[in-house]
């Protein structure tokens, strides 16, 4: 693996700050990179994860702070930095109108393949990433996760030091992510470093060595998803009564038992509580068996009772004490006014 | 949420569908000695090599330079041909390279519309992410259409000629007048890349273009001899610098080149590039 001047840093950024009118996408966003792993930006739409990674692939220029890669600075020596990093946008990062081949001959030959060089490179890569049947359809023609595989098979056609997936598994089906995941794995363990940006704390944590939360352009927590985990506490319970009318009744046992606050949802059955089991997992699903078995004894019907993981927005009410909703007023607003 | 993942071996049931390897893709990434970074010429090339398999798969783009050229051609031959001149043939003669010449100058306009949508589209940051002369994604987009121009300007000739166009310049006369007028459109073409980037829609750039490009190539001498025109219009007409282009396109093409005219042509085709092609890679850059 190739690593540039002995600096153990992907990226180093301090005080980004980017404004479009009235929104500030970046306002002082800090980021270190360590190089080698996957990194996860994790954050809400508009939460200004994609001005990040525009500003670090020197797509976008910061109107405060600065930015390195690799040691490199991303306005002064842009070059330098294109010559490192790969990035795989929200949005196809691939011609639509030209052919798979066509597509990975085109970027080869920009790299600087020649012709029959290009070729052969577009036609291992296709066969990697299980395209070769696909090779001579356009794009456009694609499924969303051939395409997807396509996007990313392109960016590491330069073998990049740095790649940058911007949501990669946003709106993909359960098959096709868990491929994106494995093609994830796979060009981490050659050695590239990967900055992946997210909405889903699930996918932050298979992937991601740490993970830095954003919001309102700025880094709100920073961590191993388990420090993150354990800071909001380990785990959430939801249930679903039978009866609405139990739900108050069901609401104070909970409250009893957990030892938490018991949030009454929309859903006029629904209940909904972190358990902190003060950052030990096991006590915390001791402590939801033990509400379980509380309202069975208090004669409460549950039709459906789940104990998992924290979700972004139990995170972000944790982080932020509001819900995520309130950032997701206008959701292409960061995207629009990039355009 | 904890049962939201199914496990992996769940996945790989069926022998077509794709599992990824980290063998494989370790491989790929694998590839050796990274090769040179392309000079500013083959990475326009490779840019022109774009907009030409783009023309490959979605061939309906070419009616705007033939069926239209056609149309104006046919149209303005015989509307104006018996008013102006004794006959659409006798017409003809003053006519062709000037209505050749509005033709494909109006042709010009959809780079900024094309460019306009283009850079739209993800791949566009995928292009300016990578370490390439930065200008070459355009000046690649434009060689294409350069094509476009030529393909126009032949289809122009080739109904004059059934009509009965028939240049004193001859064969090199008319090559020569096409030439010139491809350098004008390439060096024009700038100035839609600009426009194309700075306004907001598609539908704007069209607005922009026809306002603009209207006036130019109506009032100019390709319809009508300028001296029977109003003393102001004839003033506006002398600086036009589409009216210097179509002398110096009809010159040529006549056999008897003017060379003041040929000079003017260049000269503004360099200035259009000096200018607009800044303007254009500032904003390009900025974006």
């Amino acid at each position: 693996m190739r690593r540039s001047d002995g600096t153990d840093l992907a990226i180093e950024a301090a005080g980004l700050v980017k404004t479009f009118g009235d929104t500030r996408a970046l306002d002082g966003l800090d980021l270190r990179v360590p190089a080698g792993s996957v990194y996860g930006l994790l954050g809400p739409n508009g939460a200004g994860k994609t001005t990040a990674v525009r500003v670090l692939a020197t797509l976008l220029r910061a109107d405060g702070g600065q930015a390195r890669v690799f040691g490199h600075d991303v306005l002064r020596e842009a070059d330098a930095v294109r010559g490192r990093v790969s990035l795989t946008g929200q949005f196809a990062s691939v011609d639509e109108d030209l052919t798979g081949h066509e597509n990975l001959v085109l970027l080869g030959r920009l790299l600087g393949y020649g012709k029959a060089a290009a070729g052969e490179r577009s036609a291992q890569l296709l066969a990697a990433f299980g395209l070769t049947d696909a090779a001579d359809r356009q794009v456009k023609k694609y499924s969303g996760g051939m395409r997807r595989r396509l996007d990313i098979a392109a960016s590491i056609l330069n073998t990049p030091e740095l790649l940058f997936l911007d949501e990669p598994t946003t709106g993909l089906d359960p098959r096709s992510r868990n491929q994106v995941w494995e093609i994830i794995r796979s060009v981490v363990a050659h050695g590239t470093t990967v900055l992946l940006t997210t909405q889903y704390l699930d996918e932050a944590d298979r992937l991601a060595g740490r993970v830095a939360v954003i919001d309102q352009g700025r880094v709100i927590a920073e961590g191993t998803p388990g420090e993150l985990k354990a800071s909001i506490g380990s785990g959430s319970v939801h249930l679903r009564l039978r009866d609405a009318a139990q739900r108050e009744q069901a609401q104070k046992v909970l409250t009893d038992a957990l030892d938490t606050v018991v949030a009454a949802e929309a859903d006029p059955v629904a209940l909904t509580a972190r358990v902190t089991g003060n950052g030990n997992e096991s006590a915390a699903s001791e402590q939801a068996s033990r509400a379980l078995h509380a309202l069975a004894e208090a004669g409460i019907v549950v039709d459906d009772f789940s104990f998992g993981q924290p979700s972004l927005d139990e995170v972000f009410l944790a982080l932020t004490d509001r819900p995520t909703e309130s950032t997701v007023d206008d959701p292409d607003a960061e995207l629009e006014a990039i355009r | 949420m904890s049962t939201a993942t199914l496990p992996a071996t769940q996945t790989d049931a069926g022998s077509a569908i794709y599992v990824p390897s980290p063998e494989v893709i370790g491989a790929v990434l694998a590839p050796g000695e990274r090769p040179p970074r392309p000079s500013a010429l083959s990475a326009s090339v490779t840019f022109g090599w774009r907009a030409m398999l783009k023309i490959k798969h979605v061939p309906e783009q070419l009616f705007d330079v033939t069926a239209f050229p056609l149309i104006m051609t046919l149209m303005f031959t015989y509307l104006f041909g018996g008013a102006l001149a004794d006959s659409p043939t006798e017409y003809l003669q003053f006519f062709l390279p000037g209505i050749m010449v509005t033709s494909v100058v109006m042709i010009t306009m959809y780079t900024g519309v094309g460019l306009n949508t283009d850079i739209e589209k993800g791949v566009f940051d995928r292009f300016r992410s990578m370490p390439v002369w930065r200008p070459s994604a355009l000046v690649g987009m434009i060689f294409g259409d350069v094509l476009r121009y030529i393909l126009a300007a032949t289809v122009i000739l080739v109904v004059g000629l059934i009509l009965g166009f028939r240049p004193g310049g001859g064969v090199m006369g008319v090559l020569a007048g096409i030439g010139l007028l491809v350098i004008y459109s390439f060096a024009f073409s700038w100035v839609w890349t600009f426009c194309g980037l700075v306004l907001r829609s598609e539908k704007s750039v069209m607005g922009v273009s026809m306002l603009v490009l209207f006036p130019l190539t109506f009032l100019s001498n390709v319809f009508v001899d300028p001296s029977t025109m109003d003393g102001w219009l004839q003033a506006f007409v002398a600086i036009n610098p589409i009216t210097h282009l179509v002398d110096g396109v009809r010159s040529v093409m006549a056999g008897a080149p003017d060379a003041m005219a040929i000079m003017l042509i260049l000269a503004e085709s360099v200035a259009f590039v000096a200018i607009f092609g800044t303007l254009t890679m500032m904003r390009y850059n900025r974006r």
